[in-house]
């Protein structure tokens, strides 16, 4: 007879902490060019093996390689390395307004520019995302102002969220970007039931749901799933899997499965990883995504595969749980300079023009900065007024909401 | 004794428990190599190891869902919900599961478990960090809702929480984990190691759930807070000059309604002041006990200060959020009427 085992809790620890050197040796980074690309009716079990590869497209010389390679005109692909210039630009800004204490709160997606700017290219206007709060990408490769951007995170008098919001929680219809709430996952499950809804209206466009390699751990994940599995919906499900969530690391979200992709297949939803800091690779991915969506044969997952760079916002220090040099290390590399290598290589750009871009692009925020500041900071004001705090909690202002408006002498 | 902030006080309250019962367990988002967000298990994991703290999957549900499997089991949980406004994902494991096991099991199962929780604002929090959902478990049968106002009491109920056998939901005002903010957000917080209150003994000691403590003695009008109000509260009698009795309820549920009524019966007058939403918040179930308790001792109809029934603004906050202005006007109410 066997003896039973006395349980001890298995605990899932990270490799490396504070003081350790950062080891990527167990990450195993597949060469560029070297994964297939199917057709886009493929059956999930058919392509089990997207799960646990990595989509990679851009190699180490900047040549645009395999099956993936997209073929971007000059003009979209100079305007992928100048969106993701911008964000990185923006954030810079917004980070240091924030500790000049302009502002209460900031996050950037410093080293994740490469999603939320490739994705955004492959998607049709009247498409719509549901994002996390690190997906300004998205907005700015939309076209959407940086200037409104920064009157959000200043909750000033222009804010069109009239300073209702925490900073950075932006909603922009009119630019296929849903209204974030800071509430992790809830978003993911509404993303599938609003392409339900384009399906039950007859409608031809698609949406895109977002969520953190930490957040799928939320009961909503497996709800958006099941729904994108059982309905067939037009939606593209993104993890965006930046090895941490605040001070936990990606082991505690993901357990014992291999990857978040993997998470996919035993819902029948086809599912592909993709090497998220490569521009060219993760604009393949969704353009393949948003076909299969378009004609009709429902749900893909992505899991884009990527590092958090900087902290998780201004709240955080990850000195306190991550060696600091790990961001140095991740052997994917930075999204800009793996796309500035591409353009250099393709012949349509050069260091004298990149530096030059730079100064242009710092420039054009400054000055949106500017004049966004002309308009007020959460600091020094001015605000939105306060008499406007309630409204739009209904749509008309009940009684009850007169009363203690007035009451509150506003 | 030492002088500690609300979060060292916290921290030692697991300490001392988790040092007592080796049943005792702390677990949470970011609770246990980096020892919480607001640093409030830091050193546990150190200490007691990674089986009895740890970091868990970012799923709230399963935080509190495992906790009332663990407390059935015979476990103590005490476990971190990283703030108050990321509850609701755990709100049925309260509702259907925790806060009734006992009962319908005719005490064959219990729920021991302790649910920590960030509340209210003062932060800039936004909608998303500055909730104060007291009332969404008050109204709960099953669960007792307690709310410390200073780092003795943060100690002390963390303790008697932990040990009681029935859940407990431990809302932490977060504006007043380094010092009693009375709501002059421009002046600078005095540091609890400036007050008599941040002075913690060492070691076991508990407050009992359900004893309000009068803050401070008066004759003309009883004030009911919890939390930060209460040093809110005490600030507005400072500035107004009326001769206000503040009590600090401590915990919700169970409730000291004998401090209230016997307060009320000498004062003759009631202002009642949280952070919450006004309707359907605490305070409408205290103005019912009072009015019913206390109907011919009142001198002046009772006077609710709370937060407005809109979802809590960014920009908007020092608006939004019942200040000491908003609390005196209420106590000056109270005393022109009769
Ligand atoms: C329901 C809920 N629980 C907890 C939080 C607090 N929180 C905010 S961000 C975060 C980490 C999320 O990590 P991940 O999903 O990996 O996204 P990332 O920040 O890395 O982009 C946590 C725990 C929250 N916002 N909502
Ligand atoms: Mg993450």
């Amino acid at each position: 007879m066997t003896r039973n085992k006395v349980f001890q809790l298995h605990v899932p620890e990270p490799q490396c902490r504070p003081g350790d050197t950062p080891d990527f040796s167990a990450f195993d980074v597949p060469k560029a060019g070297e994964v297939d690309r199917p057709a886009v009716d493929v059956d999930a079990e058919d392509i089990r093996h997207l799960a646990y590869e990595i989509v990679r497209v851009t190699d180490d010389e900047g040549e645009a390689v395999g099956p993936w390679a997209p073929d971007l005109t000059e003009e979209e692909a100079l305007k992928g390395l100048r969106d993701m210039m911008t964000v990185r630009s923006l954030d810079a800004r917004m980070l240091i307004a924030q500790r000049q204490g302009k502002t209460s709160f900031y996050m950037q997606s410093l080293g994740e520019e490469a999603i939320s700017c490739a994705f955004q290219a492959a998607l049709s206007p009247g498409d719509m995302n549901f994002p996390t709060y690190r997906q300004q990408g998205l907005l700015v490769t939309a076209g959407y102002p940086i200037e409104d951007m920064m009157n959000q995170v200043y909750s000033n008098s222009a804010d069109p969220l009239e300073g209702r919001q925490m900073p950075v929680m932006y909603s922009a219809k009119d630019n296929s970007y849903f209204s974030i709430s800071g509430n992790l996952g809830t978003q993911f499950v509404q993303c599938v039931g609003w392409a339900m809804a384009s399906a039950i209206a007859g409608d031809t466009k698609i949406a895109a749901g977002w969520i953190g390699d930490g957040a799928t751990a939320e009961s909503d994940f497996h709800s958006a799933m099941v729904f994108a599995s059982t309905f067939r919906p037009p939606v593209i499900l993104n993890i965006v899997n930046n090895q941490w969530a605040i001070s936990t690391f990606q082991g505690i979200a993901r357990g014992k499965a291999a990857t978040f992709a993997s998470r996919g297949l035993g819902f029948g939803i086809p599912a592909i990883r993709v090497d998220g800091n490569d521009f060219l690779a993760v604009h393949a991915v969704a353009k393949w995504a948003a076909e299969r969506a378009h004609l009709g044969h429902g749900a893909t997952l992505i899991e884009h595969v990527t590092y958090r760079a900087g902290p998780h916002s201004t709240s955080d220090d990850p000195a306190g749980y991550r060696p600091k040099t790990e961001a140095a290390d991740w052997p994917l590399g930075d999204p800009i300079k793996r796309m500035k290598a591409y353009l250099i290589a393709r012949g349509i750009w050069t260091e004298e023009r990149h530096a030059q871009a730079q100064a242009e692009i710092d420039s054009e925020v400054l000055a949106a900065q500017k004049r966004a500041e002309s308009r007020g900071t959460l600091h020094d004001g001015p605000h939105p007024s306060s008499k406007g705090m309630f409204d739009d909690v209904f749509e008309e202002l009940p009684a009850h909401l007169i009363r203690q408006r007035q009451e509150a002498g506003i | 004794m030492a002088r500690m902030t609300m979060i060292e006080a916290i921290r030692d309250a697991h300490d001392v428990s988790m040092s007592r019962d080796e049943k005792v367990v702390v677990f949470g988002q970011d609770v246990g190599y980096f020892g919480g967000v607001f640093r409030c298990t830091k050193g546990l994991q150190q200490k007691y190891g990674m089986q009895r703290c740890f970091d868990t999957p970012i799923n709230e549900s399963g935080i509190v869902g495992t906790a009332v499997g663990m407390a059935a089991y015979g476990l103590r949980p005490c476990v971190e919900i990283q703030f108050a406004d990321y509850m609701y994902p755990a709100y049925d494991q309260l509702v259907s599961e925790a806060a009734r096991l006992r009962y319908r099991s005719n005490g064959d199962f219990i729920a021991p478990l302790t649910v920590r929780m960030p509340t209210g604002g003062g932060i800039f929090g936004g909608q998303t960090h500055s909730q104060s959902p007291e009332a969404l478990f008050a109204h709960v049968s099953g669960l007792k809702t307690v709310i410390p106002s200073n780092p003795y009491d943060a100690k002390g109920l963390l303790i008697a929480s932990i040990e009681d056998n029935d859940p407990v939901i431990f809302l932490e005002p977060k504006r007043l984990y380094n010092g009693p903010f009375d709501g002059h957000h421009d002046a600078a917080v005095t540091p609890w190691s400036k007050h008599e209150l941040g002075e913690v003994p060492e070691g076991h000691y508990t407050v009992p759930l359900g004893k309000a403590a009068i803050r401070r003695p008066g004759a003309d009008v009883t004030i009911l807070a919890y939390g930060t109000m209460v040093h809110v509260a005490l600030a507005a009698v400072e500035e107004t000059g009326v001769d206000g009795e503040v009590i600090d309820l401590r915990s919700i549920v169970p409730l000291d309604l004998d401090t209230i009524t016997e307060s009320v019966a000498k004062t003759g007058r009631c202002v009642i002041v949280h952070e919450a939403t006004r309707t359907c918040g605490f305070g409408a179930e205290l103005a019912a006990l009072v009015a019913h308790h206390c109907f011919y001792s009142l001198e002046a109809a009772i006077v609710r200060v709370t937060g407005y029934d809109t979802p809590y603004p960014h920009a908007q906050e020092w608006d939004y959020f019942p200040g000491p202005k908003r609390v005196g006007a209420a106590l000056t109410q109270v005393m022109e009427a009769s």
